[in-house]
């Protein structure tokens, strides 16, 4: 069994509790409540299963963070989905609610919280209605509530939307968000396992981390480390972007070759054109140049390639595509979305989208090259969040390996491929 | 204050604090209510929060005005948000937006003088593989080419 997590995709009745439940849903559920909440635990950590929504920290190990010091606790799920190219949580939610509300269930048994939030990003309007219906009808069934399941277990979940705003998928920001604070970033320390959710111990997990929890209660912490690499278990489902064949969700073990992903399972490049390069886990990972895509996805494998698996985001780029324009609208990106609190980052994101946009329409300086380095360089871990790194790191990624296109533009006063990406009906 | 919020907003509102630990949390959902209301954010709407919230009026307004999903002007009746962000350009999203400015008569960040339509370019809609992808309020369009552009924009004449 290679894919589990989105097996319900295209059964439309897994959308309905009933329906769910005829399909085996809730039934590890009953199992996981049954269990001490310490053996819960364990199996997460035999699991190997490392956060999927970007920094890939061992989720069993973090839940083993809680202090124990009476505090009420929060499992807060992070469904903030906004790094670009990142398109897979807003799926699970939307096409499987009842396996993440499944995961959520067990969890809050495992780590002892009797309320959940789910953050939904504020532009997912269907998903954070649809979860609040799934929700009520666990209330109703008493799934949910002060005995959830018949079981010595107390537990309510609620939907908290966002406002538009990609900085709150930081951990610390969606905290404050969740209060109803601006979404800046905290200091960290005091993590939020210690000092999260109105000052009480909180564990943040992303939607896939959670929905994974069902099936590593059913089949065993050993089962799901088997399916990936060492260390780094489970199937991840990778949202492929841009310009391949068929673009899409793909659900493959950890460790699946990004070529064969690319030219097999998506059918390769769009008109049978040539790659260029490819951005592999969500926009502020290092891009691959067409030689460097011969590896495992996993977080070694992306690590020993320079780049970071990140959120599994695959951004495809072909021949027609102009890899400066590619990198000024990212540093368009996160220089709107800086939330201003530390200069280098307020300053520094903006510095890099005037020389990127400078460089694309032919008013850059050959200086602009250094500039753009040392602006990156200054940004790098100089910050409270990892918003500037995200910033500096394509931008590094993409002037190292394409430098000579940023020159090109430099001397011609220019844009070589025109102002404007190719639309795929100039294409196919 | 000239801003009443119906009764079924207040009982949601009401509704929404159980959720909470401490009231300030309902903060966004609480602005969500007035501007479901109202399409926009107005002073009234802000001094309602802050009234409900037992929060000064500056910090609501310092909320609001982070989030990029609150309308501090009013806004057309039809908000077109349409992703330009990579992989939604990469599909053709920057064509789609200059067809749509031509269809509206318009500018991204620009309401159509009739008031029917606001036009905004947005960051990534987690729909990616699926672009180029437009929201209007709770709906959204995927896989948008040139030829969609006047079929939808009519479309959404025609709802009035
Ligand atoms: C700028 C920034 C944006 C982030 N956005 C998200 C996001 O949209 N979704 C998410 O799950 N994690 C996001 N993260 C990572 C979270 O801070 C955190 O590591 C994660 O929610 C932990 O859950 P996990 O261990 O299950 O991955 C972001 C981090 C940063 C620095
Ligand atoms: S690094 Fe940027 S986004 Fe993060 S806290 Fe500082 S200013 Fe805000
Ligand atoms: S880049 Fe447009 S939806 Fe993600």
């Amino acid at each position: 069994m290679d894919s589990y997590l989105t097996r319900n995709f295209d059964r439309p009745d897994a959308k309905t509790l009933a329906g769910y439940e005829k399909l085996g849903g809730f039934r590890t559920a009953r199992k996981a409540l049954g269990m001490k909440p310490e053996d819960v635990v364990a199996q997460v950590k035999a699991a190997n299963l490392r956060g999927r929504g970007g920094a890939g920290f061992p989720a069993g190990v973090k839940w083993g963070f809680l202090p124990d010091n009476g505090k009420p606790r929060y499992l807060v799920v992070n469904a903030d989905e906004g790094e670009p190219g990142t398109f897979k949580d807003r799926q699970l939610m939307e096409r499987d609610p009842y396996q993440l509300l499944e995961g959520i269930l067990i969890t809050c048994h495992a780590i002892k919280a009797k309320v959940a939030y789910i953050y939904v990003r504020g532009e997912l309007v269907h998903a954070a209605r649809f979860l609040e219906e799934c929700i009520e009808e666990m209330r109703f069934k008493h799934y949910l509530g002060k005995r959830c399941m018949g079981m010595p277990m107390e537990l309510d979940v609620f939907v908290h939307r966002g406002a538009g705003a990609y900085i709150c998928g930081e951990e610390t920001a969606l905290l404050n968000s969740l209060e109803g604070k601006r979404g800046e970033p905290r200091l960290k320390p005091p993590f939020p396992a210690v000092e999260g959710a109105f000052a009480d111990p909180t564990i943040v997990n992303n939607v896939e981390s959670i929905a994974n929890i069902p099936h590593i209660l059913e089949h065993g912490g050993e089962w799901f480390a088997k399916l990936g690499v060492e260390g780094d278990g489970g199937t991840r489902i990778f949202g492929v972007s841009g310009h391949v064949r068929k673009p899409g969700l793909y659900e493959r073990p950890v460790g699946y070759n990004l070529r064969t992903l690319l030219f097999e399972d998506c059918g390769g490049i769009r008109g049978g054109n040539q790659l260029k390069a490819v951005i592999p886990g969500g926009s502020s990972t290092p891009v691959l140049l067409p030689s460097e895509i011969d590896i495992p996805l996993s977080i070694e494998g992306l690590q020993g390639a320079g780049s970071m698996v990140g959120s599994a985001a695959i951004i495809v780029m072909d021949e027609t595509v102009c890899t400066v324009r590619a990198m000024w609208r990212l540093s368009r990106f996160y220089h709107h979305e800086s939330c201003g609190q530390c200069t280098p980052c307020r300053d520094g994101c903006g510095w890099i989208e005037k020389i990127m946009e400078r460089i694309e329409f032919g008013k850059g300086v050959p200086e602009d090259l250094e500039t753009l380095e040392k602006t990156a360089h200054g940004l790098s871990g100089t910050t409270i969040c990892p918003l500037a790194d995200a910033c500096a790191m394509p931008t590094l990624g993409f002037l190292g390996k394409f430098r000579k296109e940023f020159e090109e533009h430099i001397e011609k006063k220019e844009c070589p491929y025109g102002n404007a990406f190719v639309p795929p009906w100039e294409v196919d | 204050m000239s801003w009443k919020p119906t009764p079924q907003t207040e009982d949601k509102l009401t509704k929404l604090l159980g959720a909470y630990p401490d009231r300030k949390a309902a903060c966004i959902p609480a602005l969500f209510l007035a501007q479901d209301e109202l399409g926009w954010v107005p002073d009234d709407a802000i001094a309602w929060v802050s009234e409900k919230l037992g929060m000064a009026k500056s910090m609501v307004e310092g909320v609001a005005t982070f989030y990029t999903m609150f309308n501090m002007e009013k806004i057309g009746k039809h908000h077109l948000e349409l992703c330009t962000n990579i992989s939604c350009s990469l599909c053709g999203a920057e064509q789609v937006l200059e067809a749509l400015e031509k269809e509206l008569g318009i500018k991204a960040g620009e309401t159509t003088p009739d008031g029917l339509f606001t036009l905004h370019e947005v960051e990534c809609l987690a729909t990616c593989g699926m672009g180029p992808a437009m929201q209007v309020h709770d709906r959204i369009f995927e896989g948008i080419t040139l030829e969609k552009v006047p079929e939808i924009i009519k479309e959404l004449k025609g709802e009035g």
